[in-house]
């Protein structure tokens, strides 16, 4: 088998070039794999599809119009904030939604709104019933539109002002804080899994290459840090500052980082014992650089199983921070209050209902994504 | 099926193809070989890696995993009746019953939380629902049988506290524990070192003869095949190419197979014996002593002498031979030459001292002194592609290389070690242990060191391709100058490859000198037993060696 390959080309190695870029071998089996998984890969489109429009929840959910020709100016009232006396008032920041600018610029040019006139901080104040309001498709157009100054002809009694899933008990859209709070949350998981994976990787990194002391140390503290209860540390933090995003961010971080250590650690300490790292040592590379191309790569494969996990382990944490009322400031879009809105509304059906599909449906395909992701780098299936 | 006569044969498999399916495909492992063993006939099968030995011998019992494996045809009839269509239940009466096994590994097949009495007495309480006095009886019986010396002291103990002769000689208790007509050994002493390995063939051989049993012993080293078996099957690619009575086969080999694995022993002459030759090596009194910690106070009691008081000189352009049982610190001391573990005592490296070095220090010195080792599985990071695992090493010493210089330089270094350089970019998993093997030489030799610790580096390969390795280290070794150090248990290649050859045992040298006096006329009892172990299979004398 080896007299194959032994005979000599001495042109070969000039004519074939650097695959530089190029996805290697193993990575191709990998994505191969993940394809594989109908579900997950799915679940993945599915998933960023969403993840994309929510980030462009402000020309698709707003209560400003994307653009405004005022006086054959062409104004971008999302990007800039115009103070009202441009169009002849007195407030220092313009609501669009109010009849009066409205009128005044349909009379001197034309406004593009966005599909859903509503941001989550929106109150309808033309809800034909107490708040919470039912989903408007299920009123008839005379009901739906009773609270505007024209009735039925009125110009704002239009598609675009309809609450597609009803309204919370003070009023604001629900399909306008469930967009929000998906981007808020989504963006919250991944931040969090991020920073935590990569302060866990280093850490895990260093105590299981080194060992000894530095590990015994190192887990002797994690042991400590473990015990503490975060919940009680943030309800005591929260009494004394209003929590915000990044408030909760690194209390958060302080104490989720540790859940890969363990698994990179073990992932170490067995690699270091290999013989190509031996082999390596012996080239004269230095231990950063053994860590990052021959022990790193061993330990991905642990680390990126895990990471879906603890990306819904990140949204979950914040949702229920958020039901309890102990996460993000008040007002702010977040499913964990949608939740609790629910709870407190039984009448309101359309509240629970929504965010409990909304909660469930992104953290399924986080997991499905998870999944295939598992599948993809199992080194059983990628060797075969 | 009960009165058999004697022309019957115990065993006979007929058409056999085991088929292993992955996702759609199926691959088929054995094609259709039949072999018959009669009643206390020894049958060796022979072949090398992946021939699907150890397959056809795991489907006697049923072990194989069932799917994906499958038999398309054939049928394997034991005393007469078919064990292939036999359902679960008739199977596990045989297996440890009338036909027992012992595997490779004696380190994983022995359970680690069970006791040497419970491991043996448990085939016997589940066959012969022995109770437990009754039982104890009989595996002292069989301990004493399988020569474990004080076999009352020894039936508490648990497989960690036994040596690997002793474990494996437990399996043979275990496998024995019934009289069984048959006993299948797949590598018994593959894991062994040569000295136990004769031992235990000598075991195996007097308790055939003492119980009657036949044996189907699976290996891949025709010199226990000689010594040991009476017929012989040739395997490769899972068809039985040549079988026969094993002098017919060894005399007269007909199928071109057998005559290319008969004609594999490492040959050549080793570099002549040259002492105006420069110095590049020195050790002087080399010790390295692991401490033996107790107490509350963690003191030093005691220390584990793994290399204790060695001096050792390498020439440029000569190969030291280091040889030894497992255990005798062989490895140690290359290591500790190396500066990769701690040690003490005075090594100069042409000329310098580097005792006191640092890891630091080492640096720039790590491309003269180069390392293969001996797992061609393990030593190559299964991540990297062959260009940057030959590359490494450069990207380090030379970073002034451009990349294209650079890649010039790995392309050569694969043509020298007789690889298609265009393959460089495939991963180490595409290619064969040999190939791989190759590679870890490219990855010494792009360096263009001066000295090279070579640790085993045939010991994982096949016979056919140890000796192309080592015509390849020779024909390296000549080119450049190099200076070896090559540590192996297997006097074979240490004879083909090193002109000096130092003898270890615990960590102390036991004879040295030049090869051909060694191998010729070895002065102590030591070296004389390794000797007769590794080129006889002759076990020594009580007392001489391990164990």
């Amino acid at each position: 088998m080896d007299t194959t390959l032994a005979h000599t080309d001495q042109t070969a190695y000039q004519a074939s070039p650097l695959p530089r870029g190029r996805l290697s071998p193993i990575n191709q089996r990998r994505l191969a794999n993940f394809k594989a998984n109908r579900r997950g890969f799915w679940a993945l489109w599915i998933f960023l599809l969403l993840f994309v429009l929510s980030m462009l929840a402000e020309f698709l959910v707003s209560d400003k119009p994307i653009l405004v020709n005022y006086k054959g100016e062409i104004l971008t009232p999302i990007f800039v904030d115009y103070p009202e006396e441009k169009f002849g008032g007195f407030l220092a920041v313009t609501d669009y939604r109010d009849p009066f600018i409205q009128e005044e610029v349909n009379a001197n040019g034309w406004m593009l709104w966005p599909p859903v006139r509503y941001s989550y901080r929106t109150v309808n104040n033309e809800i034909p019933v107490p708040a919470p309001a039912p989903p408007s498709w299920m009123l008839d157009k005379e009901t739906r539109c009773s609270q505007y100054t024209d009735g039925a002809d009125d110009l704002n009694c239009v598609v675009g002002n309809w609450n597609w899933l009803g309204t919370d008990d003070q009023g604001r859209d629900v399909l306008a804080r469930l967009v929000y709070g998906f981007r808020i949350s989504v963006l919250f998981g991944l931040a969090l899994t991020l920073a935590s994976s990569i302060i866990g990787i280093a850490a895990g990194a260093v105590q299981g290459y080194y060992g000894g002391w530095v590990d015994l140390l190192f887990q002797r503290f994690i042991e400590i840090w473990t015990a503490i209860p975060t919940l009680y540390l943030i309800l005591i933090v929260s009494s004394v500052l209003i929590p915000g995003f990044w408030t909760l961010f690194t209390i958060l971080l302080a104490f989720s980082w540790v859940a890969l250590v363990g698994v990179v650690r073990a992932e170490f300490l067995r690699g270091r014992n290999f013989e190509y790292i031996s082999a390596a040592r012996a080239l004269g590379v230095s231990n950063r650089t053994i860590m990052w191309r021959h022990l790193l790569p061993n330990a991905m494969v642990a680390t990126l199983t895990f990471m879906p996990f603890i990306l819904n382990g990140s949204i979950s944490t914040l949702t229920a921070l958020d039901f309890l009322g102990f996460g993000l400031p008040p007002g702010s879009a977040s499913l964990g209050e949608l939740l609790a809105q629910g709870k407190n509304n039984l009448q309101a059906p359309w509240l629970g209902i929504t965010g409990f599909i909304v909660i469930s449906l992104m953290l399924s395909l986080l997991i499905f994504v998870g999944e295939a992701v598992r599948d993809a780098f199992d080194p059983r299936k990628s060797f075969q | 099926m009960s009165d058999m006569t004697q022309d019957q044969p115990l065993l006979d498999v007929q058409d056999l193809s085991v088929a292993f399916s992955s996702g759609e495909k199926a691959n088929l492992a054995v094609d259709r070989i039949s072999f018959a063993i009669r009643k206390g006939e020894t049958l060796a099968l022979v072949g090398e890696s992946g021939s699907g030995k150890s397959v056809s011998a795991m489907s006697v019992l049923k072990l194989l995993p069932y799917p994906p494996a499958s038999h398309p045809t054939g049928r394997i009839l034991f005393k007469g009746e078919d064990l292939l269509a036999a359902d679960d239940k008739t199977i596990r009466k045989v297996r440890g019953n009338k036909i027992s096994m012992i595997f490779q590994e004696p380190m994983t097949s022995l359970n680690p939380l069970h006791s040497v009495e419970r491991q043996i007495s448990e085939v016997l309480k589940l066959h012969r629902g022995m109770g437990e006095r009754q039982a104890r009886e009989r595996v002292l019986d069989l301990l004493t049988k399988v020569g474990i010396p004080e076999p009352e002291t020894r039936l508490a103990s648990y497989p960690h506290q036994l040596s690997g002769g002793q474990r494996q000689r437990v399996m043979i208790a275990m496998a024995l524990a019934n009289e069984p007509d048959l006993l299948i050994a797949d590598e018994p002493t593959t894991a062994l070192d040569v000295t136990v390995q004769a031992q235990i063939l000598k075991l195996l051989k007097e308790l055939q003869r003492e119980e009657g049993m036949a044996m189907l012993f699976i290996t891949h080293d025709l010199g226990i095949v000689r010594k040991f078996a009476d017929r012989v099957c040739v395997m490769t690619k899972g068809e039985i190419v040549e079988s026969g009575p094993v002098a017919e086969i060894f005399d007269n080999p007909q199928h071109s197979y057998t005559q290319h694995l008969l004609a594999a022993e490492p040959k050549g002459q080793p570099p002549v014996h040259d002492d105006s030759a420069p110095i590049v090596l020195h050790a002087d009194d080399l010790k390295v002593w692991f401490p033996v910690k107790r107490g509350f106070l963690r003191k030093t009691v005691d220390h584990i002498k793994a290399v204790d008081g060695i001096d050792i000189t390498v020439r440029q352009g000569q190969t030291l031979g280091i040889v030894g049982e497992s255990g005798s610190g062989k490895t140690t001391l290359g290591l500790a030459i190396l500066r990769m573990i701690s040690s003490t005592g005075k090594i100069s490296f042409e000329g310098k001292e580097i005792q006191n070095h640092r890891w630091h220090d080492m640096r720039p010195l790590r491309r003269d002194m180069q390392v293969v080792f001996q797992d061609p599985f393990g030593s190559l990071s299964p991540r990297m592609s062959v260009s940057d695992i030959v590359g490494e090493g450069l990207e380090v010493h030379f970073p002034d290389l451009t990349l294209q210089q650079r890649d010039a330089k790995v392309a050569a270094a694969l043509e020298e070690v007789g690889l298609d350089a265009s393959t460089r970019f495939r991963y180490p998993h595409e290619f064969s242990g040999g190939q791989r093997q190759r590679i870890s030489i490219a990855r010494a030799m792009v360096l263009e060191p001066k000295f090279v610790m070579l640790d085993e580096p045939t010991s994982a390969l096949d016979m056919s391709v140890q000796a192309q390795v080592v015509d390849l280290l020779r024909a390296l070794q000549k080119k450049h100058g190099l200076a070896y150090l090559f540590i192996s248990h297997d006097l074979k290649v240490v004879r083909a490859l090193a002109n000096d050859v130092v003898v270890m045992k615990s960590g102390k040298v036991v004879e040295q000198g030049r090869a051909v006096d060694i191998f010729d006329a070895p002065r102590t009892d030591y070296t004389k037993a390794l000797m007769a172990a590794a080129f006889n299979m002759e076990a020594a004398p009580v007392g001489v060696v391990g164990e």
